[in-house]
């Protein structure tokens, strides 16, 4: 499979590989995929008291496209607002990453992780009503 | 010495034509060299084409202690599995309609049980142990009354695992079921006596064994006598039961490969046997690292393993200089991982995280280092960046996490 150089590039040199404390007030986790589907992600972003993003990292188990998708990502929401960074859309991502047709679902992957991540830091501050399903608390 | 890079370590897909395979290939093709066509009768083109191909007849034959009038040229071990087991069950199918096969076949025998299975046939797939291996009483178990058919494959492309044709042979012959061996990965790798098998349909290729793409045969019993109806209709080549030109280059390169892997197949699998040894003993202590198939009954050239938390289509892009497969079919845009790993009950997520490495005839030790080498490195990488890595560290047991699958 050919991949474009932005994905070679963010593969190679991923950027904001870690993780933070997801026990922490200000930290969202979202964890999203299987590993029995090839890909798992785990995007955390560390939130100020007015909901902009300062930090944010990732682990990615999967594919080249996912891991870049993944990356590019954390780069995209760092300075953003929790409202901004949910607006972020899979074809965005796909397109700057150039993905090919089959690698369409590493973006949605991407693009659910940061909304996972989002309702979770929400969800411990008590901005959503519902509570967080099981999947998100194992995961966490 | 500097090193060629990409390394080659997929031989089970198929070799480089061996030089001295080359060299007489070369021979049968211009004005000068020996073009004619092997069936033209009257004049001396043809004859000495003719006597090239029974020549190369009598190296394949000798490779499996066969008689030279057993062994039908072919386009490969596809075409030879289509003819094998469509032209036995088209033959014998007013014995019975119902075929045996295992789960991990090559396609070409699996596709073509489901055309069978179209036109009417029974097909019982056989699920293998957890090392991979078909055992003979499970074969025994599977047959019924109507059986007519047994088609088990020798050695298996992607775990190389080895299963004991010649125990299964008994237990059909005695039943006067057709047997039929996929020996593709077999052939030139380990010793076949078909004087003392009880196989009666055996099918060749020619790149497996450092010969040229494009040519194979099938070997079909004289004794007791195994009959086919064609696959392919034209001027009655091969005792009519593949019809087409021979091509005389092909079919030479197979033979001299043949020829040579019969001289050499002993000593080769003794070098291949250490070369393996020595990669893994490189790579073993890692935490996590998993051999798939059976270790002691495997084939010498092929490495099957699971690096556990790192999936395999990344990996395969970290190891750009090595040339390898992936147990997982991601390349080809399936996302599934490979049915053959998944009928030996390896989970699909290590399934994912599987490669095989295959080593050959020109392979060399420093290659061997060197692929371990940039193996650890990045496996090492990329469990830095899994998260399943993470939670294996932190004691997490991964299979009491409700993944959404997606």
């Amino acid at each position: 499979m050919a991949y474009s150089d932005k994905v070679i590039d963010h593969y190679e040199h991923p950027r904001n590989v870690g993780r933070l404390d997801d026990k922490s007030e200000n930290v969202g986790t979202g964890m999203v995929g299987a590993p029995a589907c090839g890909d798992v992600m785990r995007l955390q972003i560390q939130v100020d008291e007015n909901g902009v993003i300062e930090d944010a990292k990732f682990k990615t188990y999967g594919c080249g496209s996912a891991i870049a998708s993944s990356s590019l990502l954390t780069e995209w929401v760092k300075g953003k607002t929790l409202d901004e960074a949910e607006q972020i859309k899979n074809t965005a991502i796909a397109e700057e990453l150039a993905l090919p047709p089959v690698k369409i679902h590493c973006s949605v992957l991407a693009e659910d992780a940061i909304k996972a991540a989002v309702r979770n830091i929400r969800e411990k501050r008590g901005q959503v009503a519902d509570a967080g399903d099981a999947k998100e608390e194992a995961a966490g | 010495m500097t090193m060629k890079l990409p390394i080659y370590l997929d031989y089970s897909a198929t070799c480089p034509v061996d030089p001295r395979v080359a060299a007489k290939m070369a021979e049968q093709l211009t004005m000068e060299g020996n073009f004619g066509n092997p069936a033209s009768r009257s004049h001396l083109f043809g004859w000495k084409a003719e006597e090239a191909v029974e020549e190369a007849r009598r190296h394949v034959a000798e490779l499996f202690n066969a008689d030279p009038r057993e062994i039908v040229w072919t386009s490969g071990a596809t075409e030879s599995d289509n003819l094998a087991i469509k032209g036995a069950a088209h033959f014998y199918q007013g014995k019975g309609k119902h075929i045996i096969t295992s789960k991990i076949e090559h396609k070409a025998v699996l596709d073509t049980c489901r055309q069978l299975e179209r036109e009417g046939f029974e097909v019982t797939y056989l699920n293998p142990r957890a090392d991979g291996i078909v055992y003979p009483e499970q074969v025994e178990e599977a047959l019924r009354e109507d059986t007519i058919l047994v088609s088990l494959m020798h050695v298996n492309n992607e775990i190389g695992v080895v299963n004991d044709i010649a125990a299964i042979g008994e237990i059909l012959r005695a039943k006067k079921i057709i047997f039929h061996v996929d020996a593709a990965q077999s052939a030139g790798k380990l010793p076949i006596d078909l004087q003392e098998l009880k196989v009666d349909l055996m099918s060749f290729s020619a790149h497996k064994v450092y010969g040229p793409k494009g040519i194979g045969a099938l070997y079909v019993r004289r004794k007791p006598r195994v009959r086919l109806e064609a696959q392919m209709h034209g001027g009655g080549h091969e005792r009519g039961m593949r019809s087409g030109t021979l091509p005389t280059h092909q079919i030479v390169g197979m033979g001299e490969a043949f020829r040579i892997a019969k001289e050499e197949m002993a000593a080769e699998s003794e070098r291949l046997l250490a070369l393996r040894n020595r990669f893994w003993d490189q790579v073993k202590d890692m935490e996590e690292v998993h051999i798939n198939g059976s270790v002691e009954q495997r084939v010498a050239g092929n490495l099957n393993v699971s690096f556990a938390f790192v999936e395999g289509e990344s990996l395969i892009m970290s190891l750009r200089d090595l040339a390898i497969s992936s147990g997982s079919a991601c390349t080809s845009a399936s996302l599934e991982p490979s049915y053959v790993l998944r009928a030996l009950g390896v989970n699909d997520e290590l399934a994912h995280s599987s490669l095989r490495f295959s080593f050959g005839r020109f392979t060399s030790e420093q290659d061997v280092d060197t692929a371990a080498a940039e193996v650890r490195k990045a496996v090492e990488k990329l469990r830095e960046l899994s998260p399943l890595w993470d939670m294996y560290k932190d004691g997490i047991d991964l299979n009491t996490i409700e993944w959404a699958a997606h």
